[in-house]
C-alpha cells in the first residue's frame, strides 16, 4: 500500500505533466462501447453535484470498449472503481476470477443493478430499401446483417438472444428450426466487429450491410449524429429486455480510497438527474417517472422479453450459447 | 572483465567487454527473453494435445492463412515494385528524385495506426482511390485486398532499401560487356543483372514478409475483420484475449513466434550466404 | 571521421548522373519506368499522407487546432512524449553497450546474440503486448503479488513503457553494430596505447566516430516509440486522459465518429514522421549516401 501511495502520484504526475490532478478524487469508470455519450454528460453533472454536496472535487475517467474486453482488463488489473458493462455475466466474471466484486453485487443496487435498460432494434438505410420489418427478414438471402461478435461484445449477445427469443416464439420451441434460423441470420453477417461501436461504424460509415442490429440508444445516436436522412429505425415485433448493469468494485475503490465517492456516483445514476440524462441518451430509465416526458415519448412500444424467462439465467445462456464450442461457435461459419 | 571469459573470446586490448556484454545480456533477458519465455511457458502448460487442438482450430488456421497469404502477396508485389522503384532511384536522374528517395522511408516513420486510417479513408468506396475502383466493381477496403494494400505500404521500404545498395554496386563493365556481346538491354537486365540482385531481392522479400505477417495497427482499420476471410492472426490473438481465452491466444502466439524465429533464421542465413557468394548482403 | 565511415562503408558509390548509353534503357522505357514508380509511390505512399492532412484540415485550421488542445489530446501527447523520453534513452544505452560488445570484440555466440537483438523486429507487436499481459496479468505469478502491493504495471505507464521498449530494442543497436564493426578497433587501440582509459577512449574516440549513426538510430527508435500501436493497445486499458497514447487516441476518436479530430491528431504524428524523414535525409547526406547500417 505504501508503495502505491508513493508510486501512483509520481506516475500520474509524470503522465499528466503540469496538470494539478492530485488535489482531487479520481474515479475510473470502465464501461462498454455505446455509453460514451451518456457518461460524457453524467460525469460533469455528478462532479458538480458532488462539489455542491461535499465541497470535494471529483474527476471521473472513462475507459470504453467491448464489454467482454473491458471485463478482461479489470480482471488483469485495470483499477476500475466502478464498472458499467453491457451484461451481468461480464461483471460476474470479474467477481468470480478476482473476488474484487462480491458475488451478490446485483442485489446491492436497485433494479437488479441496472439504472437504465434498453432493447435491440434494427437500423436500416433510409427508405428501408430491403423492406425489413421483422426478425424473419434478417435470414433472407438478400439481406446483409451487421452485428458484433457475441464472444467479445455484450450488445452482440443481446442481439443474438433477441433473435433466438423471436425464433423460439415463431417456431414454438422447435430447436432445429430455431438453430436453422439463427444460423441463416449469422451467415448473412459479412463483418463481425469486436464491439458494438465498431459495428455501428461499419454500417454507417463504411456503408456495409442492409441492417444493423443495435442497442436502441446506439440506433438513436446514429440518427442524432449522422442525420435522419440517412437511416431509419425499424422496431421488431418482439425484442429483449436488455439490462446493462453497473457495479462498484469495492476492492479497487478501497485501495484508491474512493469507496464513498464511487458509491455516490452509482447512486447518482438512479437520481432524477441521472435518470433524465439516461432518457435523453435514449436509455430507458429504471424510474421513468423521473425522466422528462418528451424523452420518454420517443421510446417505441415493443414487447421486451427477459433473458431469465427464456434461457433460465444469464449464466445458463452464456454457457450454452457463447462458451468455447457452444451453440454460437457451431452456427457461425461464414465463408464455408 | 576481459579475463573472466578467456575461452569464449579472442583476446583484445579493448576494455569493457565483460561490462557491456553483461549489460547487453541482462537487458535483453529482462526486456525480451523473460517476457517471451512466458509464451513458451504457458504453451508448455497447455500440454501437447491441447496445444495442437487450439493451434489447428479451424478459425486459427484460417487466420494464419489470411496473415501469411496476404503477407506473401504483399511481399511479392513489393519485390516487383520495390525493385522498379530502387532501379529508378539508382539509375535515373530526374527532378524530385531526392524527395522520392526520402518518401520511400515514410512507412518506417509513419505510425501504423495513422497509415491504417489514412489508407482506409483512401481506399473506402467513397475515398479518392476507392471511389473510382468501386465504380469498376473492385472493392479494396474491408476485403482481403485491403490487407494486401496495407501490407504493401508497411513492407515497401524493406525491399527498396535492401536492393538499392546492391544495385548501386553493380559494375557497369558487366552491362557493357553484355551489350557488346550483342545482348539486348532486356536480356542484359533479366539474364545478367537480375541473378546478382536475387539474394537482395529475396532478403527484401523475407523482411517485408516477416513484417507483414505480424502487422496489426495498419491492417485492422482496413480489413473487414471477418472471421475465416479477412481476420488476421494478430487480431485473432486480441479477440481471444478479449474472450478471456488466454490459452488460445497463447497458442496462436506460440505458432507465430515459431514461424518468426524460422523467418529470422532464414533471413540471417540468406544474408550470410549472399555475403559469402556476392560479397554484399 | 565521417569520411572513414564512408570509404569503409560505401565503397564504389556511383557518381551522380552516371547513367548513359548502352548501359541504360531507351528514353521511352526510362520515362515509362519512372512514371510507373511515381504512380506506385503516389498511390501507396503519398496519397495516404495527403489524405491525413486533407481530412485533418477538412473543417478548417481552427477545428484542427481545437482538436489538438483538447485536454484528452494534450494528455495523450504528454504520455506519448513521456514514453518516448523513457524508452529511447534506455534503448540508446543498450544499443551503445551491445554495439561495443559485439562490434569491438570477437566471441563465440556473437551471431546468436545479434539474432536475439533482432528478435523484436520479427515478433508481431500484438505478441509484444501479450507477453506483458501474460507476465503481469491476473493469471501470472507476479501480477497478483504486484497488485497486492499496489504496483500497477498493466494498464498504466510502466506497462506502456515496457511494451514500447520491447518493440524498439533493436533500432539503435542494429544501426551501431555494423558501423562500429566497419570502423574496426585501430583508433581505440591507439588511444589506449597512449594511456587513455577505456571510458575516455569510448567518449573521445568511439562516440564521435559513430555519432551520426547513433543519431540516426535514435531517430528511427523515437519514431517507432511514439507511433507504436499494436503492442501498446494490448496493455493500455484505454483510459481517456490517462493511458491513451496518441495513436490510441486516434483510434478512440475514430470510434466516436469524430473523424476530423482523429485525423487532426494523426496529422501531428504524420508531421513527426515528416520531420523524422527530413532529419534522416540530412543525416544520410552527412554519412554519404544510402542508409548507414542495415536496413530496417
Amino acid at each position: 500500500m505504501a508503495l502505491t501511495r508513493s508510486l501512483r502520484p509520481l506516475a500520474f504526475a509524470l503522465a499528466l505533466g503540469a496538470a494539478p490532478a492530485m488535489a482531487q478524487t479520481t474515479l475510473l469508470n470502465v464501461s462498454y462501447d455505446p455509453t460514451r455519450e451518456l457518461y460524457a454528460e453524467v460525469n460533469p453533472a455528478f462532479a458538480a453535484f458532488w462539489k455542491d454536496k461535499t465541497g470535494e472535487e471529483v474527476e471521473i475517467r472513462m475507459s470504453h470498449g467491448g464489454s467482454g474486453k473491458q471485463a478482461r482488463s479489470v480482471i488483469d488489473g485495470l483499477p476500475a472503481d466502478v464498472v458499467s458493462l453491457a451484461i451481468s455475466v461480464d461483471i460476474d466474471a470479474i467477481a468470480e476470477k478476482t473476488g474484487k466484486i462480491p458475488a451478490d453485487w446485483r442485489s446491492r443496487l436497485p433494479d437488479a443493478s441496472s439504472p437504465y435498460t434498453s432493447t435491440i432494434v434494427f437500423l436500416v438505410r433510409k427508405g428501408n430499401p430491403k423492406e425489413i420489418a421483422d426478425w424473419d427478414d434478417l435470414a433472407r438471402e438478400d439481406v446483409a446483417v451487421i452485428t458484433p461478435n457475441p464472444k467479445t461484445s455484450g450488445g452482440a449477445r443481446w442481439n443474438y438472444l433477441a433473435a433466438w427469443i423471436w425464433a423460439q416464439k415463431e417456431f414454438a420451441g422447435d430447436a432445429a428450426k430455431i438453430e436453422a434460423y439463427v444460423g441463416a441470420l449469422y451467415r448473412n453477417v459479412p463483418v463481425l466487429d469486436t464491439g458494438a461501436r465498431g459495428s455501428t461504424l461499419t454500417f454507417t460509415q463504411r456503408g456495409i450491410g442492409d441492417v444493423l442490429l443495435a442497442w436502441e440508444n446506439e440506433a438513436y445516436l446514429s440518427l442524432d449524429e449522422l442525420g435522419e436522412d440517412a437511416f431509419e429505425i425499424v422496431v421488431p415485433s418482439i425484442s429483449i429486455l436488455a439490462e446493462p448493469p453497473v457495479a462498484l468494485v469495492p476492492a479497487n475503490a478501497e485501495a484508491n480510497g474512493t469507496t464513498r465517492t464511487a458509491q455516490a456516483y452509482l447512486d447518482f445514476l438512479y437520481s432524477e438527474t441521472g435518470q433524465k440524462l439516461a432518457a435523453r441518451h435514449h436509455y430507458r430509465p429504471a424510474k421513468p417517472e423521473l425522466a422528462d416526458p418528451e424523452h420518454m415519448r420517443l421510446f417505441p412500444d415493443v414487447e421486451r422479453v427477459r433473458v431469465e424467462d427464456v434461457f433460465g439465467s444469464w449464466s445458463e445462456a452464456q454457457a450454452t450459447h457463447f462458451s468455447d464450442g457452444g451453440v454460437f461457435d457451431r452456427l457461425y461459419r461464414p465463408g464455408n | 572483465m576481459a579475463l573472466a571469459l578467456p575461452a569464449l573470446r579472442r583476446p583484445s586490448v579493448i576494455p569493457g567487454f565483460g561490462l557491456t556484454l553483461g549489460f547487453t545480456i541482462l537487458y535483453l533477458s529482462l526486456v525480451v527473453l523473460i517476457p517471451l519465455s512466458g509464451v513458451v511457458w504457458r504453451t508448455a502448460d497447455l500440454g501437447w494435445a491441447e496445444f495442437l487442438r487450439l493451434a489447428t482450430d479451424e478459425r486459427t488456421l484460417a487466420a494464419l492463412k489470411v496473415s501469411f497469404g496476404c503477407a506473401f502477396a504483399a511481399a511479392a508485389l513489393n519485390v516487383v515494385f520495390g525493385a522498379l522503384v530502387a532501379w529508378v532511384l539508382v539509375r535515373y536522374r530526374f527532378p524530385g528524385r531526392p524527395l522520392l528517395d526520402a518518401a520511400v522511408d515514410l512507412p518506417f516513420a509513419l505510425p501504423t495506426a495513422v497509415a491504417g486510417i489514412a489508407l482506409t479513408a483512401l481506399y473506402a468506396p467513397d475515398g479518392w482511390i476507392g471511389g473510382p475502383l468501386a465504380a469498376l466493381g473492385l472493392k479494396i477496403a474491408w476485403t482481403p485486398l485491403g490487407i494486401v494494400v496495407a501490407l504493401v505500404f508497411v513492407g515497401l521500404p524493406f525491399v527498396v532499401r535492401t536492393v538499392q545498395p546492391v544495385m548501386e554496386e553493380i559494375e557497369r563493365e558487366i552491362e557493357e560487356a553484355s551489350a557488346t556481346l550483342g545482348a539486348s538491354r532486356a536480356r542484359t537486365v533479366f539474364r545478367v543483372l537480375a541473378p546478382s540482385l536475387s539474394p537482395a531481392l529475396l532478403t527484401g522479400f523475407a523482411l517485408a514478409f516477416a513484417r507483414g505477417v505480424g502487422e496489426y495497427g495498419s491492417v485492422i482499420f482496413i480489413a473487414g475483420n471477418l472471421p475465416y476471410r479477412s481476420e488476421i492472426a494478430p487480431l485473432l490473438i486480441v479477440i481471444r484475449l478479449e474472450e478471456f481465452n488466454y490459452a488460445a491466444a497463447t497458442a496462436i502466439a506460440a505458432v507465430m513466434l515459431a514461424i518468426s524465429f524460422a523467418m529470422l533464421l532464414a533471413i540471417n542465413s540468406l544474408q550470410a550466404w549472399s555475403r559469402r557468394r556476392y560479397g554484399h548482403g | 571521421m565521417v569520411d572513414i565511415a564512408r570509404t569503409l562503408f560505401f565503397p564504389g558509390l556511383p557518381a551522380a548522373g552516371a547513367s548513359r548509353d548502352c548501359t541504360s534503357e531507351t528514353p521511352g522505357v526510362r520515362a515509362g519506368l519512372i512514371a510507373a514508380s511515381l504512380l506506385f509511390l503516389a498511390l501507396f505512399l503519398l496519397a495516404p499522407l495527403a489524405a491525413v492532412f486533407a481530412q485533418a484540415l477538412s473543417a478548417g485550421f481552427g477545428a484542427w487546432a481545437a482538436a489538438l488542445v483538447e485536454p484528452d489530446a494534450l494528455s495523450a501527447i504528454r504520455l506519448t512524449l513521456l514514453v518516448a523520453v523513457i524508452a529511447v534513452p534506455l534503448n540508446c544505452v543498450f544499443g551503445l553497450a551491445a554495439a561495443w560488445a559485439a562490434a569491438k570484440h570477437e566471441f563465440r555466440g556473437k551471431a546468436f546474440l545479434i539474432s536475439l537483438i533482432d528478435l523484436p523486429f520479427s515478433v508481431s507487436p500484438v505478441i509484444a503486448g501479450l507477453i506483458y499481459v501474460l507476465l503481469f496479468g491476473a493469471g501470472s505469478a507476479i501480477g497478483p503479488w504486484l497488485s497486492a502491493h499496489g504496483v500497477q504495471v498493466l494498464f498504466a505507464v510502466p506497462g506502456i513503457v515496457l511494451a514500447t521498449v520491447f518493440v524498439t530494442v533493436p533500432f539503435v543497436a542494429r544501426e551501431l553494430i555494423p558501423l562500429m564493426q566497419a570502423q574496426g578497433t585501430t583508433e581505440e587501440e591507439a588511444a589506449l596505447s597512449l594511456g587513455a582509459s577505456g571510458w575516455r577512449t569510448f567518449l573521445r574516440v568511439t562516440l564521435p566516430n559513430v555519432k551520426w549513426g547513433l543519431l540516426y538510430g535514435v531517430l528511427l527508435c523515437n519514431a517507432r516509440a511514439m507511433g507504436e500501436f499494436g503492442a501498446v493497445s494490448v496493455v493500455s486499458g484505454h483510459i481517456r486522459g490517462m493511458t491513451n497514447t496518441m495513436p490510441l487516441h486516434v483510434e478512440i476518436l475514430y470510434n466516436e465518429y469524430n473523424f476530423q479530430a482523429a485525423f487532426a491528431v494523426a496529422s501531428l504524428l504524420a508531421l513527426l514522421a515528416l520531420v523524422t524523414l527530413v532529419l534522416k535525409t540530412a543525416l544520410e547526406a552527412r554519412l554519404g549516401g544510402g542508409a548507414p547500417g542495415r536496413v530496417r
